[in-house]
């Protein structure tokens, strides 16, 4: 049989193989540098969603190829762990905690307040695509409850002003 | 050149320590003084946070908690002479929170830079495993298994019996794994001590492996803990170049490779064998037991498995004996434990005191009472799986034979304080919603049983068949705990009806509902 070298990102062999897209050529990228190693899975999705803000499903029969497994494992573990998202997130991710340790310092209320302040529900994201909130449980900060992280930043002792203080940050930092 | 502490820690970042480092900087810039700034660990004091420190020649001298806006007040009074302001506390080490604790595994935290390899040389570092690196492997575990260190992640297994397990095992490919999922709200002294003095953990974790002949080692750490994260990747490579981890570490035969690993934000895999699963890329579900993960952990493979602050009690039981740890404490549980007030609490923050000490002693001495400034209604002690602890019970010594007596558990030694404005019929709704949120879904109590709990405890609070629906709740928290899997599902009955029986007021009380519909006739 004749053998016709690809000039395709992923080397195909044939014609036939339509040509990946970027989010394909991302995931394949992504999986390589973890040396296609099926216990780095949850690197991978980290790394990914880094690049993209999720992890979209177009990636999976991708991952599912470079580590060898099942598209259902890959797809299974995507699902399992609450941090990864699978749709579109706002430009700012900002976590509530909701745990015991804050909810002695009043979270529920600063959830109220977030929830109508942005008139966004938890776990959905502004209509500008500013801002998604959602709820944890715990961001060890017990000490100084209640406690919002956004993005990779924490706050402590976050009440009502104070919030209102990081979201007029955020919009100040997008004006600019 | 002064030296000027401002710590890098992640509660102290929440409150501006990044800020206060930075005009700190400027401001001795603009007054030409010549200052080093370190950014080292938290002290623990984190109610004083951020806490910055003055290097006097006698000692460090504390101010706290400074914002940005303090710090050109903080010149012109003199502090970099360590002279008095309205912040100042005096020497560090005199403030009563900090002295009257016994540091073991924090002796180190805050005061040194977290990645200066010299400093922690400096301040005993390395020098645990130094010695165990020409000691018989079972000398390690006999002196492990002498100091009576206990598993520091909750359970209280005995450390030195799961090292001996491996050691015990024929040669071969073995692993060291450290839980640094610590999602339990109220504990954050894992974070700290990673944050703080990540090689103490890394030097426990080498050392773990010389005894149990394991050739890798990994870290799970939650994906919540970014800064902790990073911390430790710079941590390792720095051990790595200076030969303390990777190829025949300081010129012997053992050979260590240390790995980071992040969690996904899945408080399950805090479960060792849920931690296991995902650290080899897989759904964090829980496995059954037997096999124990010592003889088959990860990948299969023999396996010690310890939490961050068990690993982090090692090198000082290593290089002071076993006997000098198990000097402190009391009954069987000996040593030190991290204690994490947190919550309602004016002075949250950590105290590493010996087991023995009391709950009241905690809240009251250490803490100063609640943030609200109103009384202390309950707390809730080792984690969402911990029981809520009524005041009646607050004089039990921390003692994990003492703690079981009256149904409760010190755990890993969190406290969570809750003032007298607390509703326990919702903090039970919460044990389960958790609970159901959280639950891998291996077996059915768990998975189902938390739900059916969030319906039960609504119908209680909205006084629908109240009796029947109590004797339920409690038919079903029987249920949850014989017949679960794991903690998970094993242990939420803890909070529920402990809440319940401490608490049956707050279950009886009249339905909003009805309260409303009997306003409205």
């Amino acid at each position: 049989m004749a053998k016709k070298a690809g000039n395709k990102p992923n080397g195909s062999m044939t014609d036939h193989t339509p040509a990946l897209t970027p989010v394909e050529v991302a995931a394949l990228s992504v999986c390589a540098r973890h040396g296609n190693k099926p216990d780095e899975l949850l690197e991978i999705f980290h790394e990914l969603q880094h690049q993209l803000g999720y992890v979209p499903d177009a990636t999976l029969p991708v991952i599912a190829k470079a580590l060898n497994r099942s598209r259902a494992e890959i797809y299974g573990v995507l699902t399992f762990y609450h941090e990864y998202k699978r749709h579109p997130v706002g430009k700012h991710v900002i976590k509530i905690c909701r745990a015991e340790a804050c909810q002695s310092m009043g979270t529920e209320a600063l959830c109220r307040h977030a929830e109508q302040s942005l008139k966004t529900k938890l776990g959905e994201t502004t209509p500008d695509g500013m801002v998604t909130i959602e709820q944890v449980f715990c961001l060890g900060n017990c000490a100084l409850s209640p406690a919002v992280m956004v993005g990779e930043k924490l706050y402590g002792k976050v009440d009502s002003k104070r919030f209102d203080e990081i979201i007029g940050s955020l919009e100040k930092e997008a004006a600019e | 050149m002064i030296r000027v502490f401002v710590p890098r820690d992640a509660a102290a970042l929440s409150v501006g320590a990044d800020e206060v480092a930075a005009a700190i900087a400027s401001e001795a810039k603009k007054r030409n003084l010549d200052i080093q700034i370190v950014r080292n660990g938290s002290r623990g004091m984190l109610y004083l946070e951020p806490l910055v420190e003055v290097e006097m020649p006698k000692a460090r001298v504390a101010y706290g908690p400074v914002a940005a806006s303090d710090v050109a007040g903080l010149f012109d009074a003199g502090f970099l002479e360590g002279k008095p302001h309205v912040l100042a506390h005096g020497p560090t080490e005199e403030i009563p929170y900090f002295k009257t604790q016994e540091r073991l595994t924090f002796a180190r935290c805050g005061i040194t830079d977290p990645l200066s390899i010299e400093d922690y040389r400096a301040h005993g570092g390395f020098v645990g495993l130094a010695k165990a690196l020409h000691m018989k492997p079972i000398d390690i575990v006999t002196e492990v298994t002498t100091s009576g260190l206990r598993g520091r992640g909750g359970a209280g297994f005995p450390t030195g019996i799961k090292w001996k397990t491996v050691h015990d095992l024929p040669a071969g490919e073995k692993y060291v794994a450290c839980n640094a999922d610590e999602g339990d709200s109220g504990t954050f002294a894992d974070r700290m001590l990673m944050e703080g003095d990540p090689f103490c953990l890394i030097e426990g974790m080498t050392i773990a492996a010389v005894a149990g002949g394991a050739q890798k080692g990994y870290i799970y750490v939650r994906s919540e803990y970014p800064h902790a994260v990073k911390i430790l990747r710079e941590a390792i490579e720095i051990a790595k170049k200076a030969n303390w981890l990777g190829d025949n570490i300081q010129g012997t035969k053992y050979s260590f490779d240390l790995f980071v690993r992040m969690g996904a934000g899945a408080y399950i895999c805090g479960e060792e064998t849920s931690m296991l699963e995902s650290i080899e890329g897989k759904r964090g579900i829980v496995r059954y037991k037997p096999p124990i993960p010592a003889i088959e952990g990860l990948f299969g493979k023999p396996t010690i498995i310890n939490n961050v602050m068990s690993f982090a009690a090692v090198p000082i039981i290593i290089d002071k004996g076993g006997e000098f740890y198990r000097d402190y404490g009391v009954g069987r549980s000996r040593g030190t434990l991290a204690f994490q007030l947190a919550g309602n609490i004016k002075q949250g923050g950590l105290v590493e005191k010996a087991f023995g000490v009391t709950t009241r002693q905690l809240i009251e001495d250490w803490g100063g009472g609640t943030a609200t400034g109103r009384p202390v209604r309950v707390v809730q002690v080792g984690g969402p799986l911990g029981a809520y602890i009524p005041e009646s019970k607050f004089d039990v010594p921390m003692d994990y034979e003492e703690f079981a007596k009256v149904d409760a558990m010190v755990g890993h030694g969190g406290l969570v304080v809750f003032d007298d404005t607390v509703d326990m019929a919702k903090q039970a709704r919460f044990a389960m919603e958790f609970c159901a949120i959280e639950s891998c879904g291996k077996c059915t109590p768990c998975r189902i049983g938390s739900t059916r709990g969030v319906e039960v405890i609504d119908r209680i609070i909205a006084d629908v068949d109240r009796e029947k629906n109590l004797a339920l709740l409690e038919d079903l928290c029987v249920t949850m705990t014989d017949g679960s899997l794991c903690a998970m599902g094993g242990l939420t009955p803890f909070p529920v009806m402990s809440a319940l029986r401490g608490f049956p007021e707050d279950f009886h009380k009249p339905s909003p509902d009805r309260f409303l519909a009997d306003a409205a006739e």
